[in-house]
């Protein structure tokens, strides 16, 4: 079925790739005048409608940056909540310009279905989560031997868990659906003690729980999920600036530019930040990735660093309260690390 | 006269064979047949195309693949490392033993609320009445929720486990040593020791007897009119054989009784409520059917056969038993037939609470392998020959209870 679908859509992808050979996809999306992106149809902490209906979350934000580097303006930029069985063809159809929507990098999506991934904003794994409050001694996977673990059946997921269980000489008993709704009713009920998924949905799932404080994602990832922007295959202009986009937010950060100080950096003395704030005299950078030479103090403006997207949409100035971990800049001994901007 | 002549003239020769009904029909009939099987071809040819051209590979190969996933109740062993086939043995036995296990408490039901309703007592009529009408007309899926989220789910977590037992007054308390919770229901499981055999063989020379004394009592009634208690000798002989073996053996039974531990009761036998409820719901849905197949039966035996019972000095329970039924019997299995192969088939519905039964496991295996082709013709081959086994058991049921014509 995977295989059929993937066949479908290669098709629809060779079908778009004749009809947007004409005009590249920076030239279409400055002509639109916006950026159409794709996102979570809700997935807090990473893109949900807020209750005046702004799309809220660190994938929604890299859409708005998307928008700053290209227009000057983050505000530029329509969202399109897509399913996760809609997101690839909504891409290639060219229905959205970008996609953004915690989607993992595999190779089968990066080849088979004609699109490229431009970086992994976030580094993601599947995780654990039980309820504290009624299995207090527990703070560890390697403790839950003989638990019922709440599963979406058919998923990577299930298969993961079987896997480690098996691996690390633990007896588990699954309780398996086929929705994720059903999962979530289940463990929310106590029919289960244990919940697995990718650890970002354990914590936007907690949030939805009848007593979320009482629950706790074990610090143990048993699998890789990195989560990034995807665009189409053949338009190499369009991939850079996407991916570009994402570095730059990485760079401002290990460079100490922030929403609040970006004006006052341009007047810095520091020839690297100058140079990536398109101060220093006779640059090409921007003019050579397509947009202009301020592109990283319009992102940095319109929504801050790599680090303030994070803290603000998951982290700690978020109800989803996600540890760094990982996603820590490679100078704090996380995975985050951007080639130099020069 | 002169135009029916002519008629009836041109019946005969008449000129073109097209005209001709008998041949008419015998062309259209080869027609709709040619059709019928280009329509197949096609359809096949173009599947094998499709897939062919979608490079999906095809065939039952992949069953012999590593199945990766593990399943909450089997009743063989199954690991993450058995085969895809052993998954689907795994989901077939699960159908089954819901079937199996719903259409006997289905029958019980069926019969005992199909007959309350005619009973005269105003009030256990009017139960059965409810009864009926409720679950007949709640659509199944809806009483498995109703079980699963409705009464199974709101019961205590695993340490506040409700224990079943006697109460002896004050703090005395004589346990099962059976627990109700929201993982399911919990109670002792027999482990056979050495000797465990007699105790088999007792019940088995029990049954041998019980049968022997059915027969000669009988032939003794039909020669004497003498009754002897066949029931009350059979569950003496049935309880006293096995438990007199046990005691000879020097009671080589122990019991594995449901303890506590971190997550769950260990041990004992556990019944899973999304087995409970899947089973409650059908059986209790298939029961409301079946008791106004059996009302339908009763009253479609004239009432003179009751009078005559009556008159011959039968009591109404006797006349019930040994008159009404037997009759009603043959009104009653063919549509009865039809409501165990609905509850086998309802039973697919058991994907919606998450047990494993023979679609939600092969629907997993379809996920995970893509064979969306091989899956679905073996969920209908499975269904049908399960349908077409019950239907011929029912048959020869029914040949057996049908009326002996001389």
């Amino acid at each position: 079925m995977t295989n059929k679908v993937a066949v479908m859509l290669g098709a629809a992808a060779f079908g778009l790739v004749a009809s947007a050979a004409s005009a590249t996809t920076l030239d279409d999306v400055k002509a639109k005048g916006f950026l159409q992106c794709g996102v979570s149809s809700g997935l807090a902490g990473f893109s949900a409608p807020n209750d005046k209906g702004d799309w809220l979350g660190l994938d929604a934000d890299f859409c708005r940056a998307v928008a700053a580097a290209v227009f000057g303006d983050g505000s530029k930029v329509k969202f399109t909540p897509l399913s996760a069985k809609e997101r690839f063809t909504a891409l290639q159809s060219g229905e959205i310009d970008v996609l953004s929507r915690n989607t993992t990098w595999t190779i089968n999506r990066d080849t088979a279905l004609g699109l490229n991934f431009a970086g992994v904003t976030y580094f993601d794994g599947q995780g654990f989560m039980i309820n504290a409050k009624k299995l207090p001694g527990v703070n560890s996977a390697l403790q839950l031997s003989g638990a019922s673990v709440c599963v979406q059946t058919g998923t990577t997921t299930e298969l993961n868990l079987a896997d480690y269980f098996k691996a690390n000489n633990l007896e588990y008993n699954p309780v398996v659906f086929e929705k994720l709704e059903e999962v979530n009713a289940a463990y929310d009920s106590g029919r289960c003690d244990v919940y697995t998924t990718d650890q970002s949905g354990l914590y936007g799932i907690r949030l939805t729980l009848t007593a979320p404080d009482d629950h706790v994602v074990l610090p143990e990832i048993i699998s890789k999920e990195p989560l990034g922007p995807v665009v189409r295959q053949g338009d190499d202009q369009w991939f850079d600036i996407v991916k570009w986009t994402y570095y730059a937010l990485l760079t401002a950060e290990e460079l100490g530019i922030t929403k609040a100080n970006v004006e006052e950096m341009k007047s810095s003395t520091n020839p690297e930040i100058k140079r990536i704030l398109g101060v220093e005299a006779d640059t090409k950078i921007g003019t050579d990735l397509g947009v202009t030479n301020d592109w990283v103090v319009n992102i940095v403006k319109a929504v801050g660093n790599y680090g303030e997207v994070f803290e603000n949409n998951v982290g700690a100035g978020s109800p989803l309260k996600i540890a760094r971990g990982i996603n820590a800049l490679w100078t704090k001994g996380g995975l985050q690390y951007a080639p130099p901007i020069r | 006269m002169a135009l029916q002549e002519t008629v009836g003239s041109t019946d005969v020769s008449r000129g073109s064979f097209i005209n001709d009904p008998k041949i008419r029909g015998i062309i259209f009939q080869t027609v709709v047949v040619i059709l019928l099987f280009a329509l197949v071809y096609w359809i096949v040819g173009n599947t094998i195309e499709n897939l062919r051209r979608s490079n999906i590979s095809s065939g039952f190969g992949f069953l012999r693949g590593r199945a990766g996933f593990d399943v909450s109740s089997s009743l063989i062993e199954f690991t993450s490392d058995s085969t895809y086939a052993r998954g689907l043995v795994v989901g077939f036995l699960n159908t089954l033993l819901v079937a199996v296990c719903g259409i006997i408490t289905a029958s019980i039901v069926g019969f005992t609320v199909g007959v309350g309703r005619l009973s005269h007592n105003w009030l256990i009529r009017k139960i059965c009445t409810v009864y009926v009408e409720i679950f007949r007309n709640i659509p199944p899926l809806l009483v498995i929720f109703f079980w699963y989220f409705g009464v199974l789910s709101v019961l205590p977590q695993p340490r506040e486990s409700i224990e079943l037992g006697v109460p002896l007054g004050g703090e005395n308390f004589l346990s099962f040593s059976t627990f109700l919770n929201n993982r399911g229901f919990f109670m002792p499981k027999p482990v056979w020791g050495d000797g465990s055999w007699l105790i088999l063989a007792g019940l088995v020379v029990a049954i041998v007897l019980t049968i022997f004394v059915a027969r000669r009592a009988k032939i003794r009634q039909a020669a004497t009119g003498e009754q002897f208690p066949v029931f009350l000798t059979g569950l003496g002989l049935i309880l006293g054989l096995p438990i007199l073996a046990f005691f000879l053996a020097g009671m080589p039974v122990t019991l594995d009784l449901p303890v506590a531990s971190t997550f769950n009761l260990v041990g004992g036998i556990q019944v899973k409520p999304e087995f409970l409820s899947l089973y409650l719901a059908l059986s209790f849905y298939t029961a409301a059917f079946i008791a106004e197949i059996v009302r339908a039966g009763i009253l479609g035996v004239s009432k003179g056969q009751s009078e005559a019972s009556a008159a011959l000095g039968l009591r109404s329970g006797q006349a019930l038993r040994l008159v009404i039924i037997p009759q009603a019997m043959r009104i009653v299995i063919p549509p009865l037939t039809s409501q165990y192969l609905n509850l086998t088939k309802n039973s697919s519905l058991a994907i919606a609470i998450g047990f494993p039964d023979l679609v939600a496991i092969g629907g997993t295996i379809l996920n995970q392998t893509g064979q969306a082709i091989e899956i679905v013709a073996i969920w209908m081959a499975v269904y049908l020959g399960l349908s077409l086994a019950t239907s011929a058991f029912m048959n020869w049921f029914n040949a057996k209870m049908a009326l002996v014509e001389r």
